[in-house]
């Protein structure tokens, strides 16, 4: 199915059990360049163990994932990091304390070149902060004046900018974010849908797991709607309704039965 | 994309169509007036050394009005920094520990531990006293090791893990040393290498001892690690929210046992100035020197839930005390006054911190 296409992530067959619990049950995913892949689903549909599995956060027990066609084996979130695939997590994994800059380059600090670098571990902090500076101007954020900001000083919409910066000015292939949109009020929410599509055009692909409906139908290209551990269906904005896709998600209607034709796995 | 989609269109609530109107200014900073109130509370917020250093500023003038020219004298400056030496020194391990939201009660006892080890080692077994040093900090950082195992690999909280190991070491080094003290004379005639810190130079009528200069230096290296390397900024995370560091790719576990073994080995540098400071090796000394450092930590503006603090923070909190002792002592007031005061320090320093925690 949709060989003709090459995927930038693709997974085949995901399986995991947490005891009885089975949290993927034979899971298919594709996601294309340069789009924006919506996950939905009902609580416990395996929606999260799906994205962590992609992400690096789980390794599944059976199946496999693809990056570029090529299979990978992630152990840890790192190595997805490593392979080009961030992720904007609920919880946002910023340090509270430090600041703007600091945050953006957590974990993978620069050094000064040379002697100062290689000897005394000298961090180039000039570099890593007009280099921030200059990808929150790119995501149009040069609002957040002061670089040198500590994060807790910043609204829940800045912070959000901070982990959406991070994860665009990083990632080379995907960028996932689960519910970004989740702890936002209404204009907030507006700005950070804006970045979400910022990212797209800016040639990345994105996987955006959400609850709400009317966000998703927004900037989603195609959706994913994740049923009883697998992938049920994948439709599209211009051709369901929401009432429909939660219809779907919710097992109240059979994909097939849609004029559209969705496809249906 | 699908702007031109009238499906898209009826499917955008009607509250962001009118959100939309209202103007883009979300990720902006309002100009707003601010009280004096607020405007103190980021000051300090920005500042976390500020405020010891005001407290410092004010104790010193306040104390030259009251005694005059022998508080001020260069001689009782220096002797003050003698003073604080060791409780500095342990307080640069404390501070690294209690930035990773951690306690180490048991620094003390690494450290009286640590000086019988170098002092058996060169006078007992006859090593030189390079190599006994250098036992004294290997042992250091074992101790720390074994703190750092217990804290991460067992998920015991530090608290527990430090209390644990104080009487651990403590008993060890009264086992070791079988109790007995080791003469100043026989460490000054085998091994004078260990009172290098205890000698002193002069300086424009101070007597600053290798020991004060020693604990200056190591302040400004740990003060480097922790701001100019990647290290540092993994510990200030590390401590400030283990699981968003952890997602952030930083190992956690890693860094708290680089942590714990640093400060084992820091402890273990405070070992020689302390017989440095008081020429013999004596199982028994160093008794208050855990509580001390956590004075010096809490004063100096470190945060007890971890990820907020500076390394100078602490040295101006030993000096704080510093101050007040030598002060209070030269101004005649009983000792238990000097006690009393260290006391209303901690809590008003503790009380500061939850309001400037504040954000």
């Amino acid at each position: 199915m949709n060989n003709d296409k090459t995927t930038v992530l693709q997974a085949r067959g995901l399986v995991k059990r947490y005891g009885h619990v089975t949290a993927l049950d034979g899971a298919d995913f594709d996601l294309y360049p340069g789009e924006i892949l919506a996950v939905i689903g009902d609580n416990g549909a395996g929606k999260s163990s799906l994205i962590k599995a992609l992400s690096g956060a789980l390794v599944p027990d059976k199946g496999t994932v693809s990056l570029d066609n090529k299979t990978v084996n992630f152990k840890s979130p790192m190595d997805a990091r490593n392979a080009g695939i961030e992720t904007v997590y609920q919880n946002l994994a910023v340090a509270p304390s430090l600041d703007i800059a600091d945050n953006l380059y957590l974990g993978r600090e620069q050094l000064r070149p040379g002697i100062l670098g290689k000897v005394f571990r000298m961090l180039d902090k000039k570099a890593m902060h007009d280099n921030a500076r200059q990808k929150l101007s790119e995501l149009g954020l040069l609002t957040i004046q002061n670089i040198n900001q500590a994060v807790e000083t910043l609204s829940g919409g800045q912070r959000q900018g901070v982990a959406v910066a991070r994860s665009a000015a990083f990632a080379k292939h995907v960028v996932i974010m689960d519910e970004p949109t989740a702890a936002l009020g209404v204009k907030e929410s507006r700005r950070v849908l804006n970045l979400i599509k910022d990212v797209r055009d800016r040639g990345l692909s994105v996987v955006l797991i959400s609850h709400n409906m009317p966000h998703v139908f927004e900037v989603a290209d195609r959706i994913h709607i994740h049923r009883l551990g697998k992938r049920h269906a994948v439709i599209k904005p211009d051709t369901h309704t929401m009432s429909e896709a939660v219809a779907i998600m919710t097992g109240a209607m059979d994909p097939h039965d849609h004029a559209a034709g969705a496809f249906a796995a | 994309m699908a702007d031109s989609s009238t499906l898209q269109t009826t499917q955008t609530a009607d509250h962001e169509l009118v959100a939309a109107s209202a103007g883009g200014e979300v990720a902006s900073f309002e100009k707003e007036k601010l009280s004096l109130v607020e405007k103190t509370h980021r000051f300090f917020h920005a500042n976390p050394t500020a405020a010891p250093a005001i407290v410092l500023l004010l104790a010193v003038i306040a104390f030259s009005v009251i005694i005059g020219d022998r508080f001020l004298h260069p001689f009782n400056m220096s002797l003050i920094l003698q003073q604080v030496t060791i409780i500095g020194i342990l307080g640069i391990a404390q501070t690294l520990i209690i930035l990773t939201a951690g306690i180490d009660l048991s620094v003390g006892a690494i450290m009286v531990l640590t000086s019988v080890i170098m002092g058996k080692m060169a006078i007992d077994i006859g090593l030189p006293a390079e190599i006994a040093l250098l036992a004294g900090i290997a042992a250091g950082a074992i101790a720390g090791y074994i703190n750092g195992i217990l804290v991460t690999l067992f998920r015991l909280p530090p608290f527990i893990v430090t209390l644990g190991t104080w009487n651990i070491f403590f008993a060890l080094n009264l086992w070791y040393s079988k109790s007995e003290t080791i003469r100043s004379q026989a460490i000054e005639q085998t091994a004078p290498l260990l009172h290098w810190t205890g000698r002193t130079v002069e300086f424009f009528g101070a007597k600053l001892t290798y020991g004060s200069l020693l604990m200056v230096a190591l302040f400004a290296l740990i003060w480097y690690a922790l701001n100019w390397t990647a290290w540092g900024k993994h510990v200030y995370a590390t401590g400030d929210d283990p699981g968003a560091a952890s997602l952030a790719g930083i190992r956690t576990n890693r860094i708290l046992m680089s942590v714990y073994i640093v400060a084992g080995a820091i402890c273990a540098i405070g070992a020689w100035a302390l017989i440095g400071r008081i020429g013999s090796v004596s199982p028994q000394a160093g008794m208050t020197a855990n509580l001390d450092s956590i004075t010096a930590v809490v004063i100096g503006g470190c945060s007890l839930f971890g990820g907020r603090g500076s390394i100078f923070g602490t040295l101006i909190g030993a000096l704080v005390v510093g101050v007040f002792r030598n002060g209070l002592a030269l101004a005649g007031v009983d000792v238990l006054w000097q006690e009393f005061t260290v006391g209303l320090l901690i809590i008003v320093a503790v009380g500061m911190d939850q309001w400037i925690r504040k954000v």
